[in-house]
């Protein structure tokens, strides 16, 4: 162990007046560590099922994302095609290798590569582990099926949610995304809150949407 | 680009401030945006008022314990695959980012905004080591082509108008056309996104800060509007994160408690656009993401602040809303206060952090009108911990030699009822005889900068102390409540 590991830990203790921490003072820590509790949850989120959905919908659009809902997964696909074209954008796009069960042959005009991706793609589609309610946000989480750079690459990026996977609180997602890492056996290397696309306010605090990450999200709800 | 303190020079800083016209309309834009957009959101989330005792209660009890959390936070960090380096001063922590960089072979760094690394003088360190540093915030994209530091932890390019932003790229961007149109924010977006792009996908390092580490998972977490910290992070070879101790909590659940004040407070927004939770290297079969993860621990002053009256400023989330909301910050802009951290909450920790023998000016630098500490969703006690200091660079001998003077004068005739009304006697006397019939003075000796800009009324003859005798000799106290219309003057 490093000199400077052991001086900082060894100052921190100093300047608390005590030293290691014994069994019983360490008791409280490993227990909150082990059963983490959460703390106030918003009112706003205490709806059913369907407000949920309606407040997701709602404070999505409000930080500039659209939304599109589709009866199922088979009519999401179509539901793409469409965006492309009102977008004028260009009828080929990435898709994370989770989504591999879309059928695109109902869209045969747009071009479907699976993979992570790379300059130039210009569209990135990917699934989600959940839609938070509270602010309109998603949870998105990396791995072999759903890779990082599809998030953040490509200007335009189209994620498609499952209706029961929208959540009202945060912790209701990321119990989601911990339940999945413990099946999976280990954690997710990212973990992305992604609320509207990406935006700034360095020039004089006007309000640019679309910087380094996609200029456009665009969220494809499936009923079911 | 200046890496010294210049806290030391903060009333002349402020002079040259005042008297600039371009700072002074940028930060006007300033005072009409994030003060407002906050007042908004803070209104639609009623449990706001609640999280803030929650929030202070987590870093309280997460600063009290930092020593464990830190060790449960590095086993985490080497289970997920990381390394956790530790650093007890600016000096090893440049040291050890650099070490990493050239085991890495590293020749463009890119770098997303970080408070810490700008504390540490680490762009100055990779600068004078061969390191292509590419500030990828375009804030920061925007002061590093300028040459400048940060003016605000949050909009780092506050002062800096669109006009000077169009000639600061014309002049430094090669091979740009000179016909391409850089008059407006989007104009200079598309170009600076343009720029950086190839930048991320050439950098060997990218080196982020962090808002959070989570002791739970060994995690960090950062909080970004731009993509720009995760294209850093996601595209370069080896992640390095650069951040200080308090930045730690227990558990994602305690993350997230702050996490619902940190936008709010600080750009008026819920919630800000990518919350990021980065867990060591990318996984073998994940196909992208650093095969190396990184986090420096930043010391640097923090454990001398524990258990002192500036622990409290340990609970900082660097929101900026203390500064947003200032009125001194407001009037002569971040650069004034001569080094990293500005405003309210730059006024405590910089005298923490560099000493208050080289920045006695900054806990002066305030009105104590309270905004501060009421915005601050830290409940951080600003104004109390400024007074403390003032109180130390008093007894240590700092601060302006009239100032001083005139505190020890007033201290030697407070400490001496009878001297004192004496004394405010022939001063209310005089300064009535002086005014005459117009019952204003236009100027008063030594209080020439209040009067350049309004008169002072003159007293009307007789002390506070004077009339309050005379009135309860003249008849016997009344309660007030009784007669409430009933005024001393009767």
């Amino acid at each position: 162990m490093s000199a400077a590991r052991e001086q900082i830990l060894s100052g921190i203790r100093k300047s608390l007046g005590r030293g290691p921490l014994d069994e019983t003072g360490m008791a409280p820590i490993r227990q909150r560590l082990q059963a983490p509790s959460r703390h106030i949850i918003p009112a706003r989120v205490n709806l059913d099922a369907e407000g949920l959905v309606a407040l997701f919908i709602s404070k999505a659009k409000g930080v500039s994302a659209s939304v599109d809902e589709v009866a199922d997964m088979a009519a999401a696909p179509q539901a793409v095609a469409r965006y492309l074209i009102k977008e004028n954008l260009p009828a080929r796009l990435v898709q994370a290798p989770g989504l591999a069960d879309m059928d695109w042959s109902v869209a045969p005009t747009i071009e479907v590569r699976s993979g992570l991706a790379e300059e130039p793609d210009e569209v990135g589609l990917t699934p989600a582990v959940a839609g938070v309610a509270e602010t309109g946000t998603l949870l998105l989480a990396s791995g072999p099926e759903t890779p990082t750079t599809l998030n953040f690459v490509p200007a335009t990026h189209i994620v498609v949610l499952r209706r029961d996977q929208i959540v009202g609180p945060y912790e209701d997602a990321w119990d989601h995304l911990r339940a999945n890492a413990e099946a999976a056996g280990s954690q997710p290397r990212a973990a992305n809150f992604i609320t509207g696309p990406s935006r700034t306010g360095d020039i004089e605090q006007k309000i640019e949407i679309g910087v380094h990450g996609p200029l456009r999200l665009h969220i494809v709800i499936v009923e079911r | 680009m200046k890496t010294h303190p210049t806290s030391a020079t903060f009333p002349s800083n402020a002079s040259t401030a005042l008297a600039d016209p371009i700072l002074q309309r940028a930060l006007g834009n300033l005072k009409k945006g994030f003060p407002v957009k906050r007042a908004e959101v803070v209104a639609d989330l009623p449990e706001f008022e609640a999280l803030r005792d929650v929030a202070r209660d987590i870093k309280d009890h997460t600063l009290n314990h930092l020593d464990a959390y830190l060790e449960i936070y590095e086993a985490n960090v080497v289970q997920s695959g990381g390394q956790v380096h530790w650093a007890r001063t600016a000096e090893e922590a440049c040291e050890t980012v650099m070490t990493i960089c050239r085991d890495a072979g590293a020749r463009i760094v890119t770098k997303g905004k970080s408070m810490v690394a700008e504390e540490i003088g680490l762009n100055n360190y990779l600068d004078t080591r061969g390191i292509e540093r590419v500030e990828t915030d375009l804030g920061e994209y925007i002061i590093q082509l300028r040459d400048e530091p940060p003016s605000h932890i949050i909009v780092p390019a506050v002062h800096v108008t669109k006009e000077q932003i169009g000639e600061t790229f014309r002049a430094a961007h090669d091979g740009l056309d000179p016909n391409r149109d850089l008059t407006e924010p989007r104009d200079i977006t598309d170009e600076a996104r343009d720029r950086l792009r190839q930048k991320y996908f050439a950098a060997e390092v990218g080196i982020t800060g962090a808002n959070f580490l989570v002791a739970e998972n060994g995690s960090s977490i950062i909080v970004t509007n731009e993509g720009n910290g995760d294209l850093t992070q996601t595209l370069a070879k080896v992640h390095i994160v650069v951040a200080s101790l308090e930045k730690l909590v227990p558990t994602m659940e305690d993350a997230i408690a702050v996490l619902r004040l940190l936008a709010r407070s600080s750009t008026g927004q819920e919630f800000s656009v990518y919350t990021t939770v980065s867990n060591g290297p990318k996984r073998p079969a994940d196909l992208d993401g650093p095969e190396a993860y990184h986090v420096v621990l930043v010391d640097n002053g923090r454990t001398a602040m524990l258990g002192t009256e500036n622990q409290d400023m340990l609970r900082c989330i660097r929101c900026a809303a203390c500064m947003n909301h200032c009125p001194v910050y407001g009037a002569v802009g971040g650069h004034a206060y001569g080094w990293v951290y500005p405003g309210p909450m730059g006024a405590v920790l910089t005298p923490s952090l560099i000493g208050i023998e080289n920045s006695g000016h900054l806990p002066h630098a305030s009105t104590f009108c309270g905004h501060c500490e009421q915005v601050c969703p830290m409940k951080i006690p600003l104004t109390k911990m400024m007074r403390h200091y003032r109180n130390r660079a008093y007894a240590s001998g700092h601060g302006s030699k009239i100032g001083r003077i005139a505190l020890g004068a007033w201290s030697y005739l407070a400490a001496r009822p009878a001297l004192y009304r004496w004394v405010t006697k022939i001063a209310a006397r005089g300064l009535g005889w002086f005014a005459g019939r117009r019952g204003s003075l236009s100027r008063v000796p030594l209080a020439g900068g209040w009067t350049e800009m309004r008169d002072l009324p003159a007293p009307e003859g007789e002390t506070f102390m004077e009339r309050y005798d005379r009135e309860s000799r003249r008849k016997p106290r009344q309660e007030p409540r009784q007669e409430p219309q009933s005024g001393l003057g009767q």
